[in-house]
């Protein structure tokens, strides 16, 4: 080393230039809760079963969701739809029960590509934390998206 | 008479004493905030505004720890440590000139709480004092890693001692008292003030100030990467807390005593030419050295969130090999310097 390195000074003084540039510098930090970031289009996140353009749950519950899933996170118990049930269900069969365990859920996808019915897409959020394991198995009350009027949704279509 | 001198330096304690630790304590969170923005992050930002609660927090999760006293240490002397670190902390700002005189209801009160004619000396002996506060907590705790720091705190402190010593010598024949007061006195307007007769003696004043604090580059008492805490490894709860708070407090000092020494304390330019009134005078003064201060812990931390921490050998070769000999060159220099001056011109 030369005199100059050996004396420290400059090198210090060239490193403290360095920080306080950073000092000034936008901090790049999203403050999450409060600020959150868009999603990317093609973002697979929190599943929702669909409903119809009648409002009618379009799950029939064949089962090619849980059988194409590769954590095996999904279950149902198929039920027969009866005459008062027409306009809760499309088709004859439903699910009475469907739940996905999100901790063992990957988000590949691979339900969403398996549904003949167009019934549930991964289109939500991520899924938020919880305290206890059993809070991760959602069940139809988190899953099936809420009720709308598609008259109120596109209003200017229809008459 | 008496007993208004008692009751005017009893409340001057009780507000530096005040400041100091509010300071000490808001020093935490503008450490943490400082990092942040050094390293591009927003640092503590939850509790209340801008984290502006944080150190409160901090303070109330100490007190609520465990204490936890290992088996093994030395139980009176385990206190004892970190009991005086924070009270040598404390005690080394009373000879600091804090401004000048206020006149309140005709009675002249001087903003210093003991203007003793060593107070030089008297920083000094605190500062040493200091080192005894680690010590004896880092071999009372009876653990290999907190000897490992107490030992290292104690050679450093003596290592960066004497050129700090020897650069504020040179200051001392610049000036040619001890007296604080006299000083920073001493050093009115901005063409007085000691930086620009002592360079050399400020950056070795300043580097010793660094060592004398455990501050990064010289923290290796602490040295979490070598010595796990080095010699608060065994300290918990609100003992952890003072240790932590008497570094704060002594940054705080140190900077309050670049600042007096050579900065020119609460001097500040054109301090007689703005036809201010005496009291407007001190009172920005106060101001003033005050910012200064801020200006000195803000460096503290700047550097501490640049410079990485010394190996071992090479903290002391630059204390005897290096700071030193460039002391002893500064006093000799300074002598020759005012010889010359007295003589010739």
């Amino acid at each position: 080393m030369n005199f100059w390195e050996r004396m420290y000074l400059p090198a210090i003084v060239k490193g403290l230039g360095i920080t306080i540039r950073h000092f000034f510098k936008k901090i790049p930090t999203v403050k999450y809760p409060e600020e959150q970031r868009p999603y990317s289009k093609n973002f697979r996140g929190l599943h929702s079963l669909k409903r119809d353009e009648e409002g009618r749950e379009r799950c029939t519950a064949c089962g090619l969701c849980a059988l194409s899933c590769p954590a095996e996170a999904i279950t149902m118990i198929a039920a027969e739809r009866t005459k008062e049930e027409v306009n809760l269900y499309r088709e004859e069969k439903y699910a009475a029960v469907y739940e996905i365990n999100m901790l063992r859920c990957i988000f590949c996808g691979l339900c969403e590509e398996a549904c003949p019915k167009e019934a549930i897409y991964l289109d939500g959020p991520h899924v938020t934390a919880d305290y206890v394991r059993k809070d991760f198995i959602y069940g139809k009350d988190k899953l099936v998206e809420p009720a709308f009027d598609i008259r109120k949704l596109n209003p200017e279509k229809t008459n | 008479m008496e007993g208004a001198f008692i009751l005017e330096k009893l409340i001057l304690v009780v507000i530096v004493f005040t400041i100091s630790l509010v300071i000490a304590m808001y020093s935490t969170l503008a450490e943490r905030k400082i990092a942040g923005f050094m390293q591009d992050r927003h640092g503590p930002n939850r509790a209340g505004f801008g984290g502006i609660l944080q150190p409160l927090c901090d303070g109330g999760k100490f007190f609520f720890k465990e204490e936890i006293i290992p088996a093994g240490a030395h139980k009176p002397l385990f206190i004892l440590g970190p009991t005086l670190a924070i009270i040598t902390a404390c005690i080394s700002s009373a000879v600091i000139p804090w401004g000048q005189t206020l006149t309140i209801g005709g009675r002249e009160v001087v903003l210093q709480v003991a203007d003793i004619n060593v107070g030089v000396l008297y920083i000094f002996g605190v500062v040493a004092l200091g080192v005894y506060g680690i010590m004896l907590g880092g071999w009372a705790s009876n653990n290999k890693f907190s000897l490992m720091g107490a030992i290292r705190a104690a050679s450093q402190s003596i290592s960066y001692e004497i050129p700090m010593g020897l650069s504020i010598i040179a200051l001392l024949m610049v000036s040619g008292t001890l007296s604080m007061g006299d000083i920073v006195a001493q050093q009115s307007g901005f063409v007085n003030w000691n930086i620009w007769a002592q360079p050399l003696g400020f950056l070795i004043f300043m580097v010793c100030a660094f060592a004398e604090c455990n501050r990064v580059p010289f923290d290796l008492p602490e040295c979490e990467t070598e010595l796990i805490g080095g010699y608060h490894t065994e300290y918990s709860s609100m003992k952890l807390g003072l240790y932590m708070f008497s570094e704060y407090i002594n940054m705080f000092v140190s900077s309050a005593l670049m600042a007096a020494l050579y900065f020119g304390g609460y001097n500040f330019p054109f301090m007689y030419e703005l036809g201010l009134s005496q009291n407007w005078i001190t009172i920005i003064g106060v101001l003033v050295f005050f910012l200064k201060i801020f200006g000195f812990i803000f460096f503290f931390m700047w550097v501490r969130w640049t410079l990485p921490r010394f190996r071992y050998d090479q903290l002391m070769g630059l204390g005897w090999k290096i700071l030193i000999p460039l002391a002893i060159a500064n006093i000799v220099l300074t002598a020759v310097v005012i010889v010359v001056k007295d003589t010739y011109f």
